[in-house]
């Protein structure tokens, strides 16, 4: 695809342009400015230069928070990556059926956050949540209010019902692009099931699945809502990840500086990661 | 040949019940509590409504400080999403048709805003809007959700126009069309099922995003996820109102993802299949 070299799109990128600016470029001026400054209270700003940065990457509550949510992600990622495939290698490929399972399977996927977190805190109650009572019937000592492990397993378990179809639906639009001429080729090959979803329908895939990957690493990386509702970070400090950790400090206890400086940490954290995937993603798509 | 698919069929079938169901159980659960009293949620286990009542979701129905919540959400998502197709229509087609100076770094930092946490632009955001004097409307918060709709409308509307071949463009400049006329009467009819699908994942985003919403707001534009939240401490857990609430939410997701829905997949690709 060559495409003519035209200085004048820039005309059309314009009013995007001064959007982006708007709504992002200032606010990040604003967190880069607290970030170097601080203050005795009133509009008194001082000079701190790195000494925020420094206190952040220093902080054991930080890392700790850090810890965690790498963690998070990577559990993430390593269950509803595969699950997602599972599930759209099974789906109807047309028809009735298949309508009927996109339109269900992208339910959760509009409802909102707080509300999601809201239906797994009741369904996960002991006393009047479905599963919650469940596992107590069934002899099991399960808490997630009390028990770290349980508010983990509770909110790995909420993100794989809330965003599995994602990276479903995403492998299902990538299945759908492969002719059918792929397969009668494999049937005449007497190629095991296996062998086609090797060299047939993952190489296919493929770009979806960067995006998929890519959509999780960072929505699973910036989570706040869910287990803010269900958990409130708790039980202790188990389930605090980086974004309840940034909102209790910036708002709970208004401490501009070290928020400005975590702010900026984390979201270059972010970037980097989504750079390399989205190098990795353009590539791949050159070399197609 | 036949046995074989069949059989695949048949477990295909029961992976799918056995997912949908995961899917479906929590959903069911906050329904047939929004059909219960209180009393009935706190007292008996059970797993349909004994004496269904519609009564949680006429204290909703009718009391403006709950559907109100509804009506400020509907209006900004709808504001939201128009101003994201609007400006992101012709950097889009700038995108996918041009070279220019700078292109790809810009498509990239645009990406990067979809990446930003909204938790990192919670305070300077209010900070922002507070000083214009634009806090506690719709159209701040709007804006604010432009941040990451826009570039993902770019994104998605790039995807869609990429597969459009150049030459109906160079026809229609030979036949004489000026550019606006050409975009509005030939290229965005050809490319209407990208701009639906654009329009649905703006729609999404927007409707279920609560951190920022909630901080630019206090009470002329609250949303209702927030106006949950508050009511929900305020008296004293009212299982059965806030259940119903919940189901509510749900309704505006489902009925957008019915009209699109043989556009989903391949939005969900972002026009990239």
């Amino acid at each position: 695809m060559d495409k003519p070299v035209n200085n004048r799109a820039w005309l059309l990128v314009l009013p995007v342009l001064i959007l982006v600016a708007f709504s992002a470029v200032l606010p990040l001026m604003t967190v880069v400015n607290y970030s170097v400054q601080d203050t005795f209270g009133g509009n008194q700003f001082f000079w701190a230069g790195l000494e925020w940065f420094e206190e952040t990457l220093s902080s054991d509550r930080v890392r700790a928070a850090l810890g965690r949510q790498i963690m998070f992600s990577a559990i993430i990622l390593a269950i509803e990556i595969p699950l997602g495939i599972f599930i759209a290698l099974n789906m109807p490929k047309r028809g009735f059926w298949a309508s009927f399972c996109l339109v269900l399977m992208a339910l959760p996927l509009l409802i909102p956050w707080n509300v999601v977190g809201t239906i797994w805190q009741v369904f996960g109650r002991v006393d009047i949540g479905l599963l919650g009572h469940t596992l107590k019937a069934m002899g099991i000592d399960y808490n997630y209010v009390n028990d770290a492990v349980d508010a983990w397993i509770t909110i790995v378990v909420m993100d794989v019902w809330h965003w599995t179809s994602l990276v479903a639906l995403l492998c299902y639009a990538g299945l759908q692009s492969i002719p059918d001429a792929y397969y009668q080729a494999a049937r005449i090959d007497q190629a095991s099931r296996w062998k086609v979803f090797r060299y047939i329908e993952l190489p296919k895939m493929q770009g979806v699945l960067l995006i998929a990957v890519l959509l999780r690493f960072m929505d699973s990386f910036m989570i706040y809502t869910e287990p803010f509702v269900v958990t409130g970070g708790g039980p202790g400090n188990a389930t605090t990840f980086l974004s309840i950790d940034l909102v209790k400090m910036a708002v709970g206890q208004f401490d501009l500086g070290p928020a400005a400086a975590f702010s900026l940490i984390y979201f270059l954290v972010i970037l980097l990661v989504s750079f390399v995937f989205y190098t990795a993603m353009t590539k791949e798509g050159e070399t197609l | 040949m036949a046995a074989v698919a069949e059989s695949k069929g048949r477990g295909s079938a029961l992976v799918m019940a056995l997912y949908l169901l995961f899917l479906m159980l929590p959903i069911y659960w906050l329904l047939t509590m929004s059909l219960k009293t209180n009393q009935e949620i706190l007292g008996v286990f059970s797993l349909w409504p004994q004496n269904p009542t519609l009564d949680n979701y006429r204290t909703i129905l009718t009391d403006p400080s709950w559907y109100m919540g509804y009506v400020n959400s509907l209006i900004y998502v709808v504001m939201n999403t128009v101003i994201s197709i609007t400006v992101a229509l012709p950097a889009a087609y700038a995108f996918s048709r041009y070279r220019f100076m700078g292109d790809k770094h810009l498509f990239f930092w645009l990406l990067t805003n979809r990446m930003a946490p909204p938790a990192v632009f919670a305070l300077p955001f209010f900070q922002l809007y507070s000083s214009i004097g634009l806090f506690d409307t719709h159209i701040a918060v709007a804006l604010a959700h432009c941040l990451f709709n826009v570039p993902l409308a770019v994104w998605i509307l790039e995807g869609f126009m990429s597969g459009v071949p150049r030459e109906i463009d160079e026809t229609a400049y030979v036949d004489g069309y000026s550019f606006p006329r050409f975009f509005i009467r030939i290229f965005m009819p050809l490319i209407a099922s990208g701009i639906g699908v654009a329009a649905f994942f703006c729609f999404m985003f927007s409707w279920v995003e609560l951190l920022l919403s909630r901080t630019l707001t206090s009470v002329n534009a609250k949303p209702i996820a927030a106006t949950m939240t508050r009511t929900v401490s305020a008296s004293g857990l009212d299982w059965g109102v806030l259940a119903a609430a919940g189901m509510l939410t749900i309704i505006p997701g489902a009925l957008v993802i019915w009209f699109v829905r043989n556009y989903i997949a391949k939005g969900f690709a972002l026009g990239r299949v």
